[in-house]
């Protein structure tokens, strides 16, 4: 019982953080519908900003951890909608398979300029927030475990509200039901699908840090298979819908984790794939999405 | 009278042959590109079928790439030996023995495709692509996982059957199968199922099944490229068929211009080659390569070699 207690509070760590990256894929997708691939690689920069910041802030405090947090999210927002200003919007409206490859192109070059500016070599990870274990019966909680689940939470709620109480939210969700008719009502697209990006982004970049906090070895190619995870989760919970890919990424990280903890561990990365095409064949809307009929 | 398809694929198969027996003469590392190249075209071509004139967008061709190299691997390292002897038997044999591993590599990749495509193509776009790509790493974990083919260390000590021959025959049968498949009557559906799937299923075909079939014969020609592939790296690693591998086929068909046989065998080439022009400067090569991946997208999004003058018109949506 408590072996099952300890593996599900890891999952839902670990679940914390694909939801974060999940967010950032199922937001971009709502309104420009196609797969950001390089927001798996603005993850992997998240990480590598609050390297550079943790060693130039005092370890182990929770104002340094902060302001390591706060850099990070800003570095991959600002990072975010750079690329969407530069790479996508000269092709938005074209074919979304062209957009697809500058995004595998986008995600390539942040890799490989990864590779030639922090070195293939994986480095550990700073331990910026105060590291502290707590110990309930059998049961192991780490501080950073707790951080995690605290952060994504809090940005989950934060995001909520943004999304549904804002003005810009709501602009946000009239560009993703339809952009022409949003334009007509006088939203500046751009302008909203730049706020999305940098939103996407710093979620992304907190994914990234609080991801190297619980696996401190972080390399430039660390992003690709939490990104392919987070969005087998986004799809999972229904792409385009914020709780659903909250949950989605919970889902993913706790069944992840049992898998890795039984004897099957081997099968580990076939396990996100395997939900994936369940899902997709049985429920292809996703977990909480709203199942559409193709229209003439 | 032979129509001319058939006689280009002969003076095709022929020339590969006859180059093949001069390959000696051949520097070693050009050689070596020369049979990289004529795999990537095989990828690339039988892809577009797929990608190009179905319009569905698949991210797994490399997980079919991989049944067929581990398959035909099987056949020529388990069942080699005992038919050819130990001495490694006769030049007819080794290469009667390795058109059985060719044909049973495709042949497993298609029966592979068959099932993966009955579910998977019901889905579209984007969900398609991840469907297919999931599968892709499926595949290569399963592969991981097997420790009679090696395992995570990979399948080594394959027999170096690959050669000139073998290689740019079977790019040629690719070019002319998929070219006159999609050129014969039958084939048109491939066609009107990229253009409008609804309108093609309201004149009374069938679309699944379309897609059915150019996922099996992509899949098909995907694993007689892994066979050659195997039997040319003479090992191989699971990790070599993650999905990279596959966005790699896919930038080559885009690039040549998505359903243009002629642009994606350029596109195969390019990207062949380029890597190993940009070998010089091979810290930057990925980045260098990924820049003009982008610029590209950017500033000719209908691929690179598709010289066509004015597009299809287009009715509805």
């Amino acid at each position: 019982m408590t072996e099952f207690l300890q593996q599900l509070l890891n999952g839902l760590s670990l679940g914390a953080i694909y939801a974060l990256i999940a967010l950032g894929y199922t937001m971009v997708y709502g309104v420009l519908r196609f797969i950001n691939f390089a927001h798996s690689d603005v993850f992997m920069v998240g990480a590598f900003i609050g390297y550079y910041a943790g060693r130039h802030l005092p370890e182990n405090t929770l104002g340094g951890g902060l302001i390591v947090l706060v850099s990070a999210m800003l570095g991959c927002a600002v990072l975010g909608m750079t690329i969407e200003r530069l790479a996508y919007r000269r092709l938005r409206g074209g074919p979304t398979l062209n957009v697809l490859i500058t995004a595998i192109g986008v995600s390539l070059l942040l890799e490989s300029s990864g590779q030639v500016f922090f070195g293939a070599e994986p480095r550990t990870f700073p331990s910026v927030f105060p590291a502290r274990k707590f110990a309930f019966g059998g049961l192991v909680i780490s501080s950073n475990q707790l951080v995690v689940i605290a952060v994504a939470l809090l940005l989950v709620v934060a995001l909520q509200f943004i999304v549904f109480r804002t003005k810009i939210g709501a602009a946000m969700r009239a560009v993703a039901l339809n952009p022409k008719a949003a334009q007509l009502v006088g939203i500046n697209n751009d302008v909203v699908i730049s706020f999305t990006f940098a939103l996407g982004s710093a979620l992304a970049g907190a994914g990234g840090l609080l991801y190297a906090l619980n696996y401190p070895s972080i390399d430039p190619l660390m992003g690709v298979m939490p990104g392919l995870k987070a969005f087998v989760a986004a799809v999972l919970g229904g792409i385009g819908n914020i709780p659903g890919a909250a949950l989605g990424g919970l889902i993913l990280g706790t069944v992840e984790t049992f898998v890795g903890g039984s004897q099957f561990s081997t099968y580990k990365d076939a396990i996100a794939f395997g939900v994936l095409i369940l899902i997709l064949l049985f429920r292809p809307a996703g977990l909480l999405g709203k199942f559409t009929v193709e229209k003439v | 009278m032979i129509p001319r398809p058939h006689i280009a694929l002969l003076a095709a198969i022929i020339a590969a042959v006859v180059v093949s027996h001069f390959s000696d003469s051949i520097d070693p590392y050009y050689l070596d590109v020369l049979i990289g190249i004529g795999i990537n075209i095989i990828l690339a071509v039988s892809l577009n079928l797929v990608n190009g004139h179905t319009g569905q967008f698949s991210l797994g061709h490399a997980g079919f790439m991989s049944i067929g190299a581990y398959l035909s691997g099987c056949v020529t390292f388990f069942l080699g030996p005992k038919l050819l002897g130990q001495d490694g038997g006769t030049a007819l044999g080794q290469n009667s023995l390795f058109l059985v591993a060719l044909l049973a590599g495709g042949l497993s990749a298609a029966l592979a495709g068959l099932l993966i495509g009955i579910p998977s193509l019901r889905l579209k776009g984007d969900y398609l692509a991840l469907v297919t790509l999931g599968f892709g790493e499926i595949i290569r974990v399963i592969f991981q996982n097997i420790d009679a083919v090696g395992g995570a260390l990979g399948f080594v000590g394959l027999p170096a059957y690959t050669n000139f021959a073998w290689t740019y025959g079977a790019a040629a049968l690719t070019v002319f199968v998929v070219g006159c498949l999609v050129k014969s009557t039958y084939g048109r559906g491939f066609i009107a199922t990229h253009d409008d799937e609804i309108a093609s299923e309201a004149i009374g075909l069938n679309p699944t099944r379309y897609k059915n079939v150019a996922f099996v014969v992509g899949a098909f020609f995907a694993g007689i490229a892994g066979g050659l592939y195997g039997h040319y790296k003479l090992s191989i690693d699971p990790r070599g068929f993650d999905f990279t591998r596959s966005i790699e086929i896919v930038v080559m068909v885009i690039l040549g211009g998505m359903g243009n046989t002629l642009g994606v065998i350029l596109a195969a080439i390019l990207l062949t080659v380029l890597p190993e022009v940009l070998r010089p400067v091979a810290e930057y090569r990925m980045v260098i390569y990924s820049l003009l991946l982008i610029g590209l997208m950017l500033a000719r999004p209908q691929g690179l070699f598709n010289l066509k003058i004015g597009k299809p018109v287009k009715v509805g949506n």
